[in-house]
């Protein structure tokens, strides 16, 4: 299952790589990175169909993940890939917005990295 | 007979309009001796079978008396009086000496000379009528001046006193008006305090934010260094290494692991300040959440204490708590309740340490002990908590007005004097619930809570 990850905060490739280093060994997961809204949209231009799962964080410098939420429901309705957003802590706002975008689910910071585990097998499954 | 008349009548008026028993009772003497002299002398008259050179000491008589009247000033008011006498007296005078000087002209004419003397003793009774008149006249107008003076006198007075008793209106006002100058000063200042601890709030939270993403990364990087760990024991015992070294290399990577664990341990104590950080400078979601009120009260009254520590080293104080572990979890708006928590300990903190800073000035060597304890107890579906200080305390005045908005016994710009006015309004409008004090001067303060409970 390929995973694109995006968030401005550079570190969140090597925190995932090695996080989730088993499943990536044995192809379970294949992650990919993106480190704006822009990139990852490019990103989905050039591998829209290998894409399954987004997770994206919402606060990021220029495009926003809520942004980036909209374009992708509006440009990808063919094969739309599932979008778990990110956001910091007791943001019930973006949340809302979120959910009401069509995100398909939602997590706060600090990521639960266990849960977040259960969630993406689950996909998988 | 005519002498003895006029002089009488003079003496009588003269003593009744200069009033001299009561206003000058020497001369009233003399006048009396007078009386009695004409009275003699009218008597001598007769007795002496009116010999005509009696004439003369009647002349004599009235001529001294008109001299005395016009010599001395105390008689210049009756001085008119004096005056209608002359003409009577000159006449008689004239008579006399005619009568002495040239009898036989003064027989031929002797009707003339009587009718002149009858005349001027008329004129001079006429005179007499009419100078009383006008004192009667002059008495009246006198009375009537006194009375205007005295209401005149009465009106002033009565608008002295109005007057007086506006100055004292106007003072009052003014006092009155300074008064409200000086509380609205205050509140004035405990505003901008307010606005900045408003304005702290948002930063606060502001840096809150900031800080938690690099410690999610630092919680993160750590936990998952653990685990790097644990695989690379797992994959030590794979290889081929003399077993010395692996148990030195093991050694190594379970002394790493252990700092992995104390940095997640501590990153993890500064995240949950942070979300304490967050969680109090939230805006209220308004909405109640189950809550464990032990761990609740037990967190605020360690952040007051620590609040009061950072700013004054010295402050020490026991934290005594006594916690019904049966209450379990509670429905209630935890953010609002946390700032309850925290305004109540910090006002405790304050007063222990307020009362201990007095001791220390007075300079009494006492045994006090700043004690700040929480009580919670559950009993028929209602929480009763209870913080208790053994500080200060307040006087009666002070009590009756701690509820109060802006009132804060604290120095300009320490308190806010909305804590608890705000503690008060989400103890009784957003929890249904009582906020009470009792409290005793010197000795301690104890502030009630009572929330019900809705059954869960």
């Amino acid at each position: 299952m390929k995973i694109l990850v995006v968030d401005d905060e550079e570190d969140v490739k090597s925190l995932f790589e090695q996080k989730f280093r088993k499943e990536i060994r044995s192809g379970l997961f294949q992650f990919s990175f993106a480190f704006s809204g822009e990139e990852a949209l490019s990103y989905m231009a050039s591998h829209a169909s290998e894409v399954v799962m987004i997770l994206s964080d919402i606060n990021m410098p220029g495009m926003s993940g809520i942004e980036l939420l909209k374009s992708i429901r509006k440009d990808f309705p063919a094969a739309p890939p599932q979008v778990m957003m990110i956001t910091a802590y007791g943001d019930s706002n973006n949340h809302d917005q979120a959910m009401q975008l069509g995100a398909d689910d939602f997590l706060t910071k600090p990521v639960n990295f266990v849960e977040l585990k259960e969630k993406l097998l689950m996909v998988q499954e | 007979m005519d002498y003895f008349l006029v002089s009488s009548f003079l003496i009588f008026y003269v003593r009744k309009i200069l009033q001299t028993k009561t206003q000058l009772p020497e001369w009233d003497k003399k006048l009396e001796i007078v009386k009695y002299i004409s009275i003699a002398l009218l008597g001598t008259y007769y007795v002496a079978d009116s010999p005509d050179w009696y004439q003369w000491i009647w002349h004599a008589f009235l001529i001294f008396l008109l001299v005395v009247g016009y010599r001395n000033e105390v008689f210049r008011p009756v001085r008119g009086l004096l005056q209608s006498a002359i003409p009577f007296v000159l006449i008689s005078v004239i008579n006399d000496s005619v009568e002495l000087i040239a009898p036989k002209f003064y027989a031929k004419n002797d009707d003339y000379f009587a009718t002149a003397a009858a005349f001027a003793f008329v004129l001079c009774f006429v005179i007499w009528f009419y100078v009383q008149k006008q004192q009667k006249a002059l008495i009246l107008e006198r009375e009537e001046r006194i009375k205007e003076e005295l209401a005149s006198k009465a009106q002033k007075e009565s608008l002295e006193y109005l007057v007086a008793e506006r100055t004292y209106e106007l003072t009052l006002q003014k006092e009155e008006l300074q008064k409200t100058i000086d509380e609205l000063k205050s509140t004035q200042n405990q505003l901008i305090q307010s606005e900045k601890m408003a304005s702290l709030g948002e930063l606060t939270a502001g840096i809150a934010h900031e800080i938690q993403n690099p410690l999610n990364f630092v919680n993160n990087f750590s936990e998952v260094s653990v685990e790097l760990c644990q695989e690379l024991e797992e994959e030590i015992d794979k290889t081929t290494l003399p077993e010395s070294d692996k148990e030195y290399i093991k050694e190594i990577i379970s002394d790493l692991s252990q700092n992995q664990q104390k940095i997640t341990h501590h990153g993890k104590r500064a995240d949950s300040i942070v979300k304490g950080m967050l969680q109090h400078s939230r805006v209220s979601s308004g909405e109640k959440e189950l809550v464990d009120i032990n761990a609740l009260a037990d967190e605020y009254m360690r952040l007051a204490y620590h609040g009061l520590r950072a700013k004054n080293k010295e402050f020490n104080a026991a934290l005594v708590t006594d916690f019904d572990p049966t209450i379990g979890q509670v429905e209630v708006m935890p953010q609002d309740l946390g700032r309850v928590f925290l305004n109540l300990f910090t006002n405790a903190f304050y007063a222990v340490a307020e009362k201990k800073r007095l001791l220390a000035e007075e300079g009494t060597v006492t045994d006090y002990r700043p004690e700040v304890k929480i009580t919670t107890k559950k009993f028929a579906d209602t929480l009763y908590i209870r913080v208790t200080d053994n500080g200060t305390g307040m006087p009666e005045t002070v009590k009756a007005k701690i509820f109060q908005p802006f009132f804060t016994t604290k120095p300009t710009g320490q308190g806010t004097g909305l804590g608890l006015s705000m503690s008060y309004d989400i103890i009784t409008n957003a929890h249904g619930g009582s906020l009470d004090v009792e409290t005793v001067p010197g000795k301690k303060t104890e502030f009630k809570i009572t929330l019900p409970l809705e059954k869960v």
